[in-house]
């Protein structure tokens, strides 16, 4: 006994609580367990001291090589951005992070007007009826706008982009085994003859490769047809960018990290998703909508919960339950620190050092850059392909995944992103290492 | 918790309010200045595509939004302050030092794009956690991908799906669960697109093992159970309720919501279930955040393994560790989400694990199961017992004779803010009238448990000679009672400038 360092249970509470129950040892309330499964070996370690289990954990995240270690082009849907010092002091404070889902509104104001503010700053930036509380991350987001987008139009066929982030791609096609829906992907440009039966058109703005998409004739091919228009976005686009809902989307749905949310490999992260005012009742997820309490003070309570599985079960839009409150909390302190000003200040940092860079890249030989227009993140192809991600990487210099490997029809060659964390010498050290690399192959090649 | 605190808002605001929101606190031309340049860029930016929609962010100094936050955490009950008895959410003391190791510029600072040799120590973390867990569920393999609970029954009733359909057997299209079962089970065997069959429980709070029996044919693709179950029972005939799905051709799915039960006590792998997932935010300790993140590792038994979801940790003879993808895997059901799983939640759970050892990790299962049974012993009486069984980490009570005497199950819960608990869950399990299902877990005090029970009985005595005095709890809260119909019947679900 003693032996778990967060219990409080002296020996002494121990026995007095065997005596009011009446017994002489847990083992009198196991009886129900078979026999011979009772307590198993586990094969876990013997336990360590804080101080033991610091320098442990210590030790393994030292064999990792940080973002910020040197210079760094990896993006996509998980961007490393600056985060204002005030973000993780508010959002990590423990009557947050150590609440459960507010189920008890008189005692969790705190989280729900969070959330609800949540909601509004995006709704805003998006410029959308609705936003939900939060899904578990951008992919599973997209699959379940899919899903939304089926029952909604009553149709089983979704036609994605092959611009939209292949990962996010991915997870589409595995979601849409279950109701066997039919998935087809099409490049952006062929997406509009493809609406007659969709349910919906997925189209990412900008795109994988940061290309600035006409967003509105898709939504319109889609509308034309009777289907739904669903836009993949990115947060800081949307500073700067005309939003999903001034573009006639109808659900708009991505990957919400880089809204002051550490890149921690990839998760937890944010997933987004808003859509009309129409479509809500159809919408997965946690809603918390604004009320008053008995005596007329203003409140806030999670609310349209019909369409969720503790009430509706096989009948709900979705069997989401725990989501990822605390990023949604964390992205809302993020937007009111960041303010209009500095968040757009942020995005145009990024475009800008993007242009610079590309400009700078495309003048070497037989490197090209693109399809223009771009935004904050292009695609760059030289003679090396992707295998300019792994000839780079010995120079410490880390770019996006290669294209070739994870896209179709959208030839070779890495992805480098560009944010307000890029630096003038970051952009020196890449431009360097691609030419002398560029400049190693004979020319003969082409 | 204290009384109300009004803030003057001073603001156009029709309604009181316990803090004014982000809009009503911004004035134009506010700002802290966290980033700036970058004005190059407009003209970078085809005017076609260029944002006409305004941006009506709020705008506010550093301080205000400091403050802000402040006044709305200090609104918030949290596990930090005091004790969560919420049945089936093991809300359990959420240790610091886990939340220090998520942040190491290792593994907070890295990105899920870059190589493999740059992240190798996540990966090795990522692969010793599946190799703990696999030991600690009794299964063979593991997928930490899944982000919740309800993820996880998601990507295995798939795998179950694609079981069949590798053996030929297309005809499968039912999936049966429990009258107790969390309304996760029935949502996700209909997002993988089949139908749902509930079976009734038994007397002592079992699986009605002949109801099963009945409604198990060569149609059924598996049986989703928690155990112990939703009113904190351990499945009397745990074994002989596997038997009868395997030889109708099922697969059982554990739900791991209970797993802190288990702890050291059993493991599902020794009990018949195919596969069980487990929530860490729950067992090992992560903090829930408010409503989420959480994290859902599924545990499976080897005939599983080739429909785990892709990318896969797997380390190699030189030690040296990667991501395996669907062309590794060619079975997999495929991705369920864009990278290896919540991390940082994972990289708590690990800490946990490591900190409390075997040993650790015994006593834990042993100690909430104690301090259930002394709560229950405490409350015996007071309430009715929905099932008359030692529990095992969590109990169900019925306020069923206080609903006859005049006050009903919401009422206790709201009565109990005012006495400075947080109330347990309510109405659930959804077969116990008036349920108030309560779960101490094993990090509160003998104190707080004696305290505790002293609350809920001295308002079972309120209610049995004034019953209405309870009809207006809380009265200590931030807030009274809030009006939910409204809120559903008026949707207000973002602030609009009035």
């Amino acid at each position: 006994m003693g032996q778990n360092p967060y219990s409080p249970h002296t020996d002494a509470d121990r026995a007095a609580m065997l005596a009011r129950i009446g017994i002489k040892s847990v083992d009198e309330l196991l009886e129900a367990v078979p026999k011979d499964a009772r307590g198993p070996a586990m094969g876990v370690p013997a336990g360590l001291s804080e101080l033991e289990v610091q320098a442990h954990m210590e030790r393994i995240a030292a064999l990792d090589r940080t973002a910020s270690a040197g210079p760094f082009f990896i993006g996509g849907p998980v961007q490393r951005r600056y985060i204002p010092a005030a973000v993780p002091v508010l959002a990590l404070r423990g009557e947050f992070l150590t609440a459960y889902t507010p189920y008890q509104p008189e005692v969790s104001q705190g989280t729900l007007q969070a959330i609800w503010e949540y909601q509004s700053l995006l709704s805003e930036l998006l410029a959308m009826d609705v936003v939900n509380s939060s899904m578990y991350e951008g992919s599973t987001a997209v699959a379940e706008a899919a899903l939304m987008a089926v029952r909604l139009t009553g149709r089983k066929r979704v036609v994605v982009a092959n611009e939209v982030f292949s990962q996010f791609r991915q997870t589409l096609a595995t979601y849409a085994k279950g109701p066997e829906l039919e998935v087809v992907a099409v490049p952006t440009r062929e997406l509009a003859a493809n609406a007659t039966d969709a349910a919906c058109l997925i189209v990412q703005h900008p795109d994988a490769f940061g290309t600035l998409v006409d967003v509105r004739a898709v939504a319109d091919a889609a509308h034309a047809a009777g289907g739904l228009c669903v836009q993949v976005t990115e947060p800081h686009a949307n500073a700067l960018l005309e939003p999903p809902g001034a573009l006639g989307v109808d659900i708009v749905v991505g990957e919400g990290q880089p809204l002051g949310i550490p890149l921690s490999f990839g998760g937890p992260h944010l997933g987004i998703m808003g859509c009309r005012d129409a479509l809500v009742r159809q919408m997965p997820g946690r809603i918390v909508g604004q009320t008053v309490d008995a005596s007329g003070t203003r409140g806030f309570v999670n609310t349209l919960q019909t369409r969720e599985q503790h009430i509706r079960r096989e009948k709900a839009t979705s069997n989401i339950c725990t989501n990822e409150a605390i990023a949604a909390i964390t992205a809302s302190v993020y937007l009111s620190l960041m303010g209009p000003a500095s968040l757009r200040a942020a995005a145009r940092i990024g475009v800008a050092r993007a242009h610079a860079l590309a400009t700078r890249l495309a003048r070497l030989p037989d490197v090209s850059i693109g399809p223009a227009p771009f935004f904050d993140r292009f695609a760059l192809r030289t003679p090396l392909g992707g295998e300019l991600r792994t000839a780079l990487l010995a120079d410490g210099i880390l770019v996006g995944e290669g294209i070739g490997l994870h896209y179709t029809g959208c030839g070779d060659g890495v992805t480098i992103q560009c944010t307000e964390l890029t630096t003038e010498a970051d952009v020196d050290a890449l431009v360097a290492a691609v030419e002398r690399m560029t400049a190693r192959r004979p020319v003969a090649a082409s | 918790m204290s009384g109300r605190v009004l803030f003057e808002t001073g603001t156009k605001t029709a309604l009181p309010a316990l803090e004014p929101l982000l809009f009503e606190l911004q004035r134009s031309g506010r700002a802290g200045r966290h980033v700036r340049g970058g004005d190059e860029a407009d003209a970078l930016i085809p005017p076609a595509f260029a944002r006409r929609a305004s941006l009506p962010l709020p705008e506010l100094s550093e301080p205000q939004v400091v403050r802000h936050y402040t006044h709305l955490a200090q609104l918030n009950y949290s596990v930090d302050a005091g004790m969560y008895p919420l049945g089936s959410c093991t809300m359990k003391y959420n240790p610091k030092i886990n939340d220090r190791a998520a942040s190491l510029p290792g593994f907070a600072d890295i990105h899920p794009h870059q190589p493999d040799e740059t992240v190798q120590g996540a990966l090795r973390l990522l692969y010793e956690l599946q190799e703990l867990l696999a030991g600690i569920s009794g299964m063979d393999h593991v997928t930490l991908q899944p982000a919740a609970g309800a993820h996880a029954e998601f990507t295995a009733i798939l795998m179950f799906k694609a079981y069949h359909e590798s053996r030929g057997d297309t005809k499968r299209r039912r999936v049966i669960v429990p009258d107790s079962a969390h309304g996760t089970n029935p949502a996700s065997a209909a997002m993988c697109g089949f139908d749902v069959t509930t079976v009734k429980s038994d007397a002592r709070g079992n699986v009605d093992i002949d109801a099963l029996k009945a409604a198990l044919g060569d149609d059924v693709v598996g049986f989703m159970l928690t155990n112990p179950n939703t009113l904190g029972l351990f499945e009397e005939r745990v074994r002989e309720v596997c038997d009868a799905v395997h030889k109708a051709g099922g697969l059982v799915y554990g739900d791991g919501a209970n797993m802190n039960a288990l702890l050291g006590v059993a493991r599902p792998g020794d009990l018949g279930f195919d596969c069980v997932h487990i929530n860490v935010h729950k067992t090992f300790s992560t903090p829930h955040g408010a409503g989420g993140p959480g994290a859902g590792p599924l545990c499976v038994k080897q005939h599983l393994e080739p429909f785990l979801p892709v990318p896969r940790i797997v380390k190699d003879g030189a030690g040296v560790y990667r991501r395996e993808t669907t062309t590794e895997h060619p079975r997999s059901i495929g991705r369920i989400r864009s990278f290896v799983g919540n991390f940082g939640v994972l990289v708590r759970a690990y800490t946990y694990i490591r900190t409390l050892g075997e040993e650790g990790l015994v006593e834990t299962g042993r100690d909430a199961i104690l301090a259930a049974n002394y709560l229950l012993a405490l409350l015996r009486g007071a309430y009715e017992v929905a099932y008359e069984r030692s529990p095992m980490h969590e109990f169900v009570l019925s306020a069923a004779k206080q609903k006859r005497q005049g006050a009903n199950g919401l009422d206790i819960a709201k009565a109990l803010i005012d006495e400075g608990f947080h109330p347990p869950t309510v109405y659930f399990p959804l077969i116990v009238p008036e349920a108030l299902m309560i779960e101490p877990t094993e990090t509160e005090p003998k104190e707080t448990l004696d305290a505790f029970a002293d609350a809920l009985i001295r308002i079972a005595k309120r209610i049995e000679t004034d019953p209405k005095s309870v009809h207006d709890a809380p009265v200590k809260a931030p807030l009274r009672r809030l009006d939910e119909v409204a809120a559903a019947r008026k949707p207000v679900l973002r602030y609009r400038p009035t």
